[in-house]
């Protein structure tokens, strides 16, 4: 490889190791929200990327008034970020599926068409709200530097930061679907909502919080992604469909599979980044992925239980 | 308690339940017989709500429940044990009962449930798939019956169940009526397991009656004529 040495080589794959770990969290919150959403509704949500941008723009939204009218609170308004981008895009979920997707779940199809509809709209939206261009918002003085285990080796703090968030909200969803009686009726729902109805399930309240649970999550991915890289109106379509990857790979109604897929897919772009070309290792990325995915049309880890 | 009205259920175009009336009291197990093919599924998803009524009324205790959701009538008091038992097969059997527990608001399964299905209690922490036709029947009685229903609807209890079984569902839907004040409605083709529950008998025939009986009063010679094809 390229007349690096055996240390340098070393250093290499542990900061691309953990580069790799910043995608792989913000791609493991989209596709938590997207892959609940589709277990649930069979709904596939094209505008999921604009509703982590809501959630991105509610971040820098609230950078800019904490640095302009609170100061003080600069080094804590991330954590109000957060929660703020979760509440405010799982709100606008609520609304969307509210107001549009409930009337269409009998055309399946429709769906994608509306919610890409729903995407174009909200990326207008955000072009007319906060302009074409680029935004960050500015970061509070702890999150920002790296820690130097080594000479060498640089991890940056943020990727920590997000790594530790996304790692909370994997748990937490973890918990709510295997623990909580919400959890229980999503997959009950999920296995046979006829009958999920005739054992008194009221299925469409069911499906509506969980849009919104799946929105808010984007929402938060939103707010971790401001850490990361810059928010315009279209990051969200281009992060988009390497999500839908990550969950085709990961096998559709499984969670364990959807983070092994976000993570083997974020690890292999970001390595491959450093050697080649940027979209030459997507192209690697989807070869390896079309191949694996013709052996295994289910996905990494399909539900083994008699249906 | 139950009561049908003039109930009339098309699928698009054609009619295939064409106004049936009956009303069933407090207490009473009635068996509607009838061949495959005669509306007696179709009868019974209408009552729930799971296949719209064109025409006619269903009220339990004089609420009237014809253009509600299915969630709506549990909530109001019918409870569904379908044909082929539809248990969630990759819930465990506790999350599989818990499924009918959102309607009674209650955290913990009752011991009653566990005291008339024993077999349940040793398998609760299996997957509802992984239990044999018999235990996944009892698990959807069970999961019918946290909801606390006034009437319980089930279809075709006994399709292809092993007979001891058959004779242990028997006994424990009589037990069921003894403990607690409840109609039973229950579609069959049975005709011995249909003499060990029912208190009547209706006989249903595309989608009309057209025989009715008291239990005492049944020639079985006459219904077995009805039923055999």
């Amino acid at each position: 490889m390229g007349g690096y040495t055996y240390s340098e080589l070393g250093a290499i794959f542990a900061m691309q190791g953990f580069a790799g770990i910043s995608l792989f969290s913000v791609l493991l919150l989209m596709a938590l929200g997207l892959a609940i959403i589709f277990g649930q509704m069979g709904v596939i949500n094209m505008a999921h990327g604009e509703f982590m941008a809501v959630g991105a723009y509610t971040t820098y939204f609230i950078s800019t008034i904490t640095e302009n009218y609170l100061p003080s609170l600069m080094p804590i308004y991330f954590f109000i970020a957060i929660a703020v981008s979760f509440l405010f895009a799982g709100l606008l979920g609520y609304l969307a599926e509210f107001s549009l997707i409930r009337h269409l779940y009998k055309r399946p199809l429709d769906t994608l068409l509306a919610t890409w509809g729903l995407s174009l709209i909200m990326q207008q939206s955000f072009r007319s709200f906060f302009g074409a261009r680029e935004v960050s918002p500015t970061l509070p003085d702890w999150l920002l530097g790296s820690y130097q285990p080594t000479e060498m080796i640089d991890i940056p703090i943020n990727g920590m930061f997000v790594l530790g968030l996304t790692i909370i909200v994997t748990l937490v969803v973890f918990y709510l679907l295997f623990k909580s009686s919400w959890g229980l009726k999503v997959r009950a729902t999920t296995q046979n909502r006829v009958m999920s109805g005739a054992v008194g399930i009221n299925t469409q309240k069911v499906d509506r919080y969980t849009f919104a649970l799946g929105c808010g999550i984007a929402g938060i991915a939103g707010a971790a992604f401001t850490t990361i890289a810059s928010t315009g109106p279209t990051t969200g379509s281009l992060y988009i469909v390497d999500t839908f990857m990550v969950v085709v790979f990961g096998g559709a109604a499984s969670l364990f599979g959807t983070i092994a897929s976000a993570f083997s897919i974020a690890q292999a772009q970001s390595i491959l980044e450093f050697f080649i070309s940027g979209s030459m290792a997507k192209v690697y990325t989807l070869l390896a992925l079309i191949i694996i995915l013709m052996f295994k049309p289910e996905g990494l880890f399909a539900s083994k239980v008699r249906r | 308690m139950l009561n049908v009205n003039n109930l009339k259920v098309c699928y698009g175009q054609s009619e295939v339940i064409h106004g049936l009336n009956f009303s069933v009291p407090k207490n009473e197990t009635l068996a509607i017989m009838g061949r495959n093919g005669m509306g007696k599924t179709t009868l019974f998803k209408s009552l729930i709500g799971i296949l719209p009524l064109s025409e006619g009324s269903i009220s339990v205790e004089n609420i009237d429940v014809s253009r509600q959701d299915s969630y709506q009538r549990v909530e109001n008091g019918i409870a569904y044990v379908p044909q082929g038992r539809m248990i969630f097969p990759s819930l465990t059997v506790e999350e599989n009962i818990k499924t009918g527990m959102d309607v009674s608001r209650t955290k913990k399964i009752p011991e009653e449930i566990f005291t008339l299905f024993p077999v349940l209690h040793e398998m609760r922490h299996r997957k509802g798939g992984n239990l044999s036709g018999g235990q996944q029947q009892q698990l959807a009685i069970a999961r019918a019956l946290v909801t606390n229903p006034k009437v319980l609807l089930l279809d075709e209890p006994t399709e292809g169940i092993q007979p001891s079984i058959i004779k242990d569902i028997a006994n424990v839907l009589n037990e069921i009526k003894r403990i607690r004040d409840i109609t039973i409605i229950v579609s069959e083709q049975v005709l011995s397991f249909t003499m060990a529950v029912a208190d009547r008998i209706i006989v249903i025939d595309k989608g009309h009656f057209i025989h009715e009986d008291l239990r005492d009063d049944v020639n079985t010679e006459q219904i077995k004529k009805y039923l055999s094809v």
